[in-house]
């Protein structure tokens, strides 16, 4: 295991890399890549990579960095690349068609505001307006968090179970363009950790397919429901890659939902991506100063696993989510599906808090105004944006 | 439990690349294309990119197709970027069978511009051929930037002001090694170019006008006449270029007048057809084909001579 101070971005990129060089004894990897800040660096890092069998295309637009992809990944390739904001919205209907396609490309986003008005900080429209693509999505926290769960989202998405694509999160700037410390997996691990990618479905002239042709009503409800089956063994697959990370690494990355502190808890915080980090601080000041709180780190956003939300909250009755992010009309995202997990507990308060919008910092004395507000509400309101939720 | 997913369609292979059965329209010379194509290949088998299309509805629902070779039906803008990701992971692996993106003029001039320059421009090791029918065929004939002027559409009632896309030109100007125009009405012409793409490395591009009888509002049993009578009158030159740089005509108007071509075809049954002022364009094009010829002949040149 070897300790590394890299950026978010660059950690991105060697795993990546790993992982692509860990198919090399196969058909290898190829991945199209096209720059947009703040993940551009990902893709400079894949570019100035030697593969011993890879193979990196410089398109001209997201959409086809994707199509890219998705003709390597049908000829048998490992393939992935990385995009943010506009560009990961330019990408959307390849993404769409990779997971129709059962796909196991992995991208990571480095999330950005949706312009315009162009803004480069971090906000999780982006990736969460590919809410309803058949896409699994990750929500890391840390450039640790990140290293392993790409190497996790790989091997998760390439069982023969799931076969579907994956959005790997990071707070853009806040995690791209910061350096932490953190173990970088060997190559040598990483190749006992992804064994070779076997597409059954993959090209082949002894069985000539048609892949993406004309269907019926009734068989495209087949291929939907077979997604919707795939998506149901994410929790038994992702357990089991969670398990083997941890043998071949020695340690073990974080799952769908991490309680922390939730024993005993009356108010639960929900928060995914870097508000994790702080709202751990904050969460363990008041529990110092003798309050009943804990904190739910929501990581994987799609599938939703309901039942392992509503576990993770335990016997919490007051429930406040953070969302980077916002769907007009609606509210937080995370807080839509919550609500849905929690739609027969009558018993829990549940309340929104839009924050960090844009980018505005999630500062400790934010979480702490979110933390006073919903101890001390009667019931739940409307989603509340940060400067009503802060008074 | 994944089933099999009904996205792969999967039939025997049998021995046409593209089988009897299919649903193409009388007279459809995508069809005709695709055959030919297939006869051309003799022995090679091809992986086909198809983006959205009459080439993808026409090959029969799951779990049918007509294709028996693999067969990607893309999204519309996509099919040389899937292209280029097919044949990246062949070339790592040692594998040479030819990758061919079949597609319209729309996925084409169109909503497919951009990916095919960017390909173009990587030279990708890729085989393009856009059928041309000058329409969106599958949606029921609205124009594209293929359409010629005077020409009724569904979204152009009364005739497209607009010239004809030179596609020629702009692939040209991307000096890919091989671009040529190709006839149903010359067949060994089609059957000499397709050689010739596969011997040569690299992007090649090949147009072939597709006489479409549902959009052209012709005969289907006149679709062979009339891309000849296309080449004869000089309205679609059959010519090559190679490297984006030398050029080489390969036949020259007869004099067939062009009305020959337009009165047969009830697109063209409008008030704003120009007959004169296509002539006038014809002229000019053949001016500069000529001049190209005279000054970057492709004779003489390590370019496969016949």
């Amino acid at each position: 295991m070897s300790r590394a101070f890299l950026t978010g971005n660059h950690a991105a990129g060697y795993a990546l890399v790993a992982a692509g060089e860990a198919n090399r004894g196969a058909r290898g990897c190829c991945g199209g890549v096209y720059p947009i800040t703040p993940q551009t660096e990902i893709i400079e890092y894949l570019s100035a990579a030697r593969f011993s069998r890879g193979a990196i295309v410089p398109v001209e637009s997201e959409h086809s960095a994707m199509a890219v992809c998705m003709g390597a990944s049908l000829n048998g390739g490992r393939s992935f690349t990385a995009s943010s904001a506009n560009g990961l919205l330019y990408m959307v209907e390849n993404v769409f068609a990779a997971g129709y396609y059962r796909l196991p490309i992995v991208t990571v986003v480095s999330n950005r505001t949706i312009g315009p008005p162009w803004n480069l900080w971090v906000d999780q429209g982006d990736s969460l307006a590919l809410r309803d693509a058949p896409c699994l999505q990750f929500y890391c926290e840390s450039h640790q968090d990140l290293v392993d769960t790409i190497l996790v989202a790989f091997r998760v998405g390439e069982d023969a179970r799931i076969l579907l694509p994956a959005l790997v999160a990071q707070d853009g700037f806040l995690l791209s363009h910061t350096q932490m410390v953190l173990d970088l997996p060997e190559q040598e691990l990483v190749d006992r950790y992804l064994p070779p990618l076997d597409l059954a479905h993959r090209l082949n002239q002894a069985h000539p397919r048609t892949y993406g042709g004309m269907t019926w009503p009734r068989d495209t409800e087949k291929q939907r429901e077979e997604i919707q089956d795939a998506m149901d063994l994410v929790p038994t697959v992702l357990e089991e890659a969670l398990n083997e990370f941890a043998s071949v690494f020695g340690r073990r990355p974080d799952g769908a939902f991490s309680a922390e502190l939730t024993t005993d808890a009356d108010t639960v915080l929900v928060a995914n991506s870097t508000m994790v980090r702080t709202a751990r601080e904050v969460v363990k000041s008041r529990r110092a100063a003798g309050e009943r709180v804990g904190l739910v780190k929501a990581k994987l956003f799609r599938p939703f696993l309901r039942d392992q939300f509503e576990k993770a909250i335990g016997a919490a009755r007051r429930v406040a989510v953070l969302d980077r992010n916002h769907s007009p009309g609606s509210g937080g995202i995370f807080w839509t599906e919550i609500a849905t997990s929690l739609r027969t507990r009558s018993d829990v308060l549940l309340q929104d808090y839009v924050v960090g919008l844009g980018g505005i910092d999630v500062t400790p004395a934010v979480i702490e105004g979110i933390l006073d507000d919903v101890q001390r509400r009667d019931g739940s309101v409307a989603p509340l944006f940060i400067p009503e939720a802060a008074l | 439990m994944n089933t099999g997913a009904p996205a792969h369609t999967h039939r025997p292979r049998g021995e046409a690349l593209w089988r009897p059965g299919n649903g193409a329209c009388v007279g459809c010379g995508m069809s005709l294309g695709l055959q030919w194509l297939d006869q051309a290949l003799d022995e090679v088998r091809p992986y086909m990119i198809v983006p959205a299309s009459c080439a993808v509805v026409t090959p029969g629902s799951h779990p049918n197709t007509a294709f028996g070779v693999p067969m990607v039906a893309s999204t519309f803008a996509s099919s040389a970027a899937v292209a280029t990701g097919v044949s990246r992971i062949a070339k790592l692996n040692g594998e040479t069978d030819p990758i061919v993106c079949w597609a319209g003029d729309g996925g084409t001039y169109d909503i497919g511009m951009a990916t095919l320059s960017a390909a173009a421009e990587r030279n990708e090791d890729v085989i393009y051929f856009c059928y041309d029918n000058e329409i969106y065929g599958n949606t029921g004939g609205q124009r594209s930037s293929a359409t010629l002027p005077g020409a009724k559409t569904t979204t152009t009632p009364i005739g497209k002001r607009e010239p004809k896309k030179d596609i020629m030109a702009i692939m040209a100007a991307h000096r890919v090694p091989y671009a040529a125009t190709l006839s149903l009405g010359h067949r060994d012409d089609f059957m000499r170019k397709m050689q010739t793409a596969l011997r040569i490395a690299g992007f090649r591009f090949l147009v072939m006008l597709s006489p479409c009888p549902a959009g052209w509002k012709s005969d289907p049993a006149e679709g062979i006449d009339l891309a000849r009578a296309a080449v004869d009158s000089g309205l679609f030159p059959l010519y090559e270029v190679f490297d984006g740089m030398r050029y080489r005509i390969n036949a020259r108007p007869d004099g067939t007048p062009l009305t020959d071509y337009t009165s047969r075809q009830g697109r063209f049954k409008s008030k704003s057809l120009d007959v004169k002022a296509m002539e006038a364009a014809i002229t000019e094009q053949w001016a500069y084909l000529e001049g190209m010829e005279q000054v970057f002949p492709a004779a003489g040149t390590d370019a496969p001579i016949d």
